[in-house]
């Protein structure tokens, strides 16, 4: 879903450059107090792993292909501020190095992956874990039903932004169907990687992963009162 | 495990998929792209701006094996990625000692 130049005219873009300059910023003061000696290297992985992952294009419908986006597997292992750093990193390369994703459309990109994506994510989540036992298998449970809205909920940000200012003049309602049609169908996708990395994760190191660690600390502040 | 034995693991499979696995990915349109050939508006995208860069679409300019190509911009991706991140994220922590 990275944006080429030239579908989204250039004051469009800026503003979108300008809110998604403040979110990170933001999220650089909110990351520190989720990140320590020992998970800030996991965040730094998970931002590589996702640059991986997002090489591999997966075939979805006719003709059409779809990769992992990242935001629900990075929400879920480093806590949303994390997240939306490690996917902006991951978006700026891609664009600077790889000539994936326009310049003057990163600001877009990033609002809908890094942003929207992410914090959708973590309130589909924490709605999911709240209803479900309090087991480590509900934990990527949820982390899987917030990968498949992620996708659909990052896509119709992008129709939200070619709605605002494209510089096409094709029906606003007929891209909102393609694309949110099309991207569920990617987030089945992006839910099987999410649900087979977070279980990786929560085998070997549960005592590193975001969404996990928050819900033991709850429970011992309850048995500590 | 051991969170040196961790971290290893993740980014052994990390470039593994990058450097090895990413050939085999599918070529066709992602998602976007293919809405927009659908409906039409991919006619206004304009060329990238380092779309004659080095690596350029995943692929190192100067290496013709499409397999080699690909493979290195991968590792050469996972390698940048790893390192910018792990160092951005490891300034903007909590030092050990500091209050939790």
């Amino acid at each position: 879903m990275h944006i080429p130049d030239g579908f989204i005219d250039i004051p469009t873009s800026a503003a979108f450059a300008a809110l998604a300059a403040g979110a990170v910023a933001i999220s650089l003061k909110g990351a520190k107090s989720s990140l320590d000696d020992k998970t800030a290297p996991l965040a730094g992985l998970t931002a590589t792993f996702i640059f991986a992952v997002q090489m591999l294009n997966f075939p979805v419908a006719a003709g059409t292909s779809g990769h992992l986006l990242g935001a629900a597997l990075a929400t879920v292992l480093v806590g949303p501020y994390v997240a939306t750093l490690a996917i902006t990193i991951v978006l700026l390369l891609q664009a600077l190095l790889f000539a994936d994703g326009g310049l003057t459309a990163l600001g877009l990109s990033v609002f809908n992956m890094s942003i929207v994506a992410v914090w959708v994510s973590y309130a589909i989540f924490l709605l999911v874990k709240k209803i479900l036992p309090k087991t480590k298998s509900s934990i990527t449970a949820a982390a899987g039903v917030a990968a498949v809205i992620s996708v659909p909920a990052a896509a119709a940000s992008f129709v939200l932004q070619y709605a605002i200012g494209a510089n096409a003049t094709f029906s606003v309602s007929s891209v909102l169907a393609a694309m949110v049609g099309t991207h569920i169908l990617i987030g089945i996708g992006e839910a099987l990687i999410t649900v087979f990395a977070v279980g990786a994760v929560l085998a070997s190191r549960s005592d590193l992963v975001y969404g996990y660690k928050n819900q033991k600390a709850s429970l011992e502040i309850r048995s500590a009162a | 495990m051991k969170q040196k034995t961790f971290l290893l693991s993740g980014f052994v499979v990390s470039l593994f998929l990058a450097g090895v696995v990413s050939f085999y990915a599918s070529s066709n349109p992602d998602g976007l792209e293919k809405v927009a050939e659908d409906i039409g508006f991919i006619e206004t995208a304009k060329d990238h701006t380092y779309a004659d860069g080095a690596l350029a679409d995943y692929g190192v300019k100067g290496i013709d094996n499409a397999r080699l190509s690909t493979g290195a911009a991968g590792v050469i991706g996972v390698v940048a990625t790893g390192v910018i991140s792990t160092g951005l994220f490891m300034v903007v922590r909590r030092k050990s000692g500091s209050e939790r």
